[in-house]
């Protein structure tokens, strides 16, 4: 049976309840929102992008613990990384989440917290939504993202 | 509640055995995460009782066949049984004929139905359809697409802070140009009754017809559609205890024989050539194809079932229990309730602090708890009250008083684990 500590690891409530980074960029030259109309959370991602490299980095939003802690931490781990570098955390924190393969070999780190997601497939879609909408911002699109 | 208001409720919950009813609703039995299951999400759907299973079983084990088709005796089993099944649900609604009960495959259908076909010859441009500010998406949209087809306006009637309609500025927004008032009975975000019989009799002054959205009333209330006077009243199976993927369409005989069919197909016609098409009389002219034989017999059988057990009854305990949840669960600290309206059905929306109801659902789940969180297909309720989604306890018949104890120990949890 999965165990709701797993779910709400200290790490997570703690983020949620004090995100990181939570603020619009006014230096941002990329960004795009995210929304889950399942459960109505709602993202913005903002990026400073210097060539290839995320230079600064910040979201805004609201959303249940999971997701509004994954978009806190997603921002500590992103910053400085380049666009590829982001993008294979991202695959590789999909992977943890849903439960599936190794993906690639790339360090986690404190995301590592989020394992518990996997026990809890209706969550997945929280936990990866501000991802989604980095991905979108990285790729440049304009259109809002949806995880429905 | 309106319906249970009239009698001593009391009086009347005091031979409803429970316990006895619950034993007749297998799925009950279930244990969630080693927790026996507490459901408080029939607004979704309801549970099935072993009547309405049997009834799925007999009907494919002893019936099965086409209706309105052959000759053959199988064939006029069926038939007969699909008919008896109009006649149940008219004396269930009191409808004044057999004729204007229409199944669909549920509220949804229903009422796109009347929007495709009643609307689409009645609604032009310049006209306008009312809607109320708590309706689910499933009243809206159909009318939002014939209101951008025909270049008609969509009205929106306002509600109060406690989540009960304005009746003063409903009756505002009517005027001539008002063809159509789409009206949910029971608010299934807020559990709020509209006094649909007074907002009817209002739209009828000034010429409009009225399409009453019923999937949250049959179930908990006592529904006439003659007293109503109302045109057009739609209901699912699945909500009243009966097969997901049946509903009902009511629809006075005149405006029926009126309307152009809704869908082409087998049974709805009386002649085809390729000249020319002659549509079946009503209700099989809105009856096009098989229709879901299995599903009119597994309602047929909710609804005897809850005939058997006295709908003033299930009304009374409903109340009783509502008023308790009310209680117990409002005096949690945190816990706002949303929808507070003075005449309720079956329903218990509320939010806590700053736990958003994704996180509520998890961690109740995670106690054998079956809640509704989210939008409840009713974003515009929320955008009205400020938030992006409820914890909703919806209740049955079967739900008892311990349940609403689990769930009050479920928020404390919730608490714990957000503190």
């Amino acid at each position: 049976m999965p165990e709701l500590r797993d779910l709400y690891q200290e790490v997570i409530l703690e983020h949620s309840k004090a995100p990181r980074n939570y603020k619009a960029l006014e230096s941002a030259n990329h960004k795009a929102e995210g929304y889950n109309p399942l459960c109505g959370d709602r993202f913005t991602v903002y990026l400073e992008m210097d060539g290839d490299k995320i230079r600064e980095i910040g979201f805004q939003g609201a959303g249940c613990a999971i997701s509004k802690a994954s978009a806190s931490m997603m921002t500590q781990s992103v910053k400085g990384k380049t666009k590829e570098e982001a993008e294979k955390i991202f695959h590789r924190f999909h992977d943890l989440v849903t439960g599936h393969g190794q993906g690639e070999d790339v360090e986690l780190g404190k995301l590592a917290v989020f394992s518990g997601v996997s026990e809890f497939p209706m969550r997945v879609k929280c936990a990866t939504l501000a991802w989604h909408t980095l991905e979108a911002a990285l790729e440049g699109k304009q259109e809002k993202v949806s995880t429905e | 509640m309106s319906a249970a208001a009239a009698v001593p409720i009391r009086d009347k919950a005091a031979s409803f055995d429970v316990e006895r009813i619950r034993k007749g609703f297998p799925i009950l039995r279930t244990k969630v995460h080693g927790h026996p299951l507490v459901y408080l999400d029939n607004a979704a759907t309801s549970q099935k009782p072993r009547e309405v299973i049997d009834a799925l079983v007999r009907y494919y084990e002893g019936e099965n066949a086409n209706i309105h088709r052959g000759v053959h005796y199988l064939s006029q089993i069926a038939t007969e049984e699909f008919e008896r099944a109009r006649e149940t649900v008219r004396t269930f609604v009191n409808a004044a004929r057999a004729s204007e009960i229409i199944f669909t495959r549920g509220t949804t259908e229903a009422l796109n139905l009347v929007a495709q076909t009643y609307g689409k010859t009645n609604v032009g441009a310049g006209d306008e359809v009312l809607i109320t500010a708590m309706e689910h998406h499933s009243n809206i949209v159909p009318w939002q697409m014939l209101c951008a087809e025909k270049g008609a306006k969509l009205r929106v009637a306002p509600m109060n802070d406690e989540g009960e309609l304005l009746l003063a500025e409903y009756e505002k927004l009517l005027s001539a140009k008002t063809k159509v008032v789409a009206v949910g009975h029971v608010s299934n975000a807020l559990g709020t009754i509209n006094p649909v019989k007074q907002m009817i009799a209002a739209a009828h002054a000034k010429g409009a017809v009225v399409v009453v959205d019923g999937a949250q009333a049959v179930p908990h209330l006592k529904v006439d559609v003659q007293d109503l006077d109302a045109d057009f009243y739609a209901f699912s199976g699945h909500k009243m205890y009966g097969p997901t993927g049946i509903g009902v369409l009511y629809g006075k005989q005149a405006l029926l024989e009126a309307m152009p069919p809704y869908q082409g197909g087998g049974d709805m016609i009386s002649s085809v050539t390729f000249e020319k098409t002659t549509y079946n009389k009503v209700p099989h002219k809105f009856e096009a194809g098989t229709p879901d034989m299995a599903g009119v017999a597994g309602l047929m059988a909710a609804i005897d079932y809850m005939n058997g057990i006295g709908i003033e009854k299930i009304a009374a305990h409903e109340h009783e229990l509502l008023e308790y949840a009310t209680e117990v669960i409002g005096a949690i600290e945190g816990v706002r309730l949303i929808g507070t309206a003075r005449e309720k059905a079956g329903v218990l929306s509320f939010v806590l602090d700053e736990v958003h109801p994704h996180d509520i659902g998890t961690i109740l789940d995670q106690q054998g708890i079956a809640v509704r969180t989210g939008h409840h297909c009713a974003q515009p309720v929320m955008e009205r009250f400020s938030i992006p989604a409820t914890v909703r306890a919806s209740f049955a018949m079967y739900n008892t008083k311990g349940e609403v104890d689990a769930l009050a120990l479920g928020i404390r949890k919730v608490r714990e684990v957000f503190a």
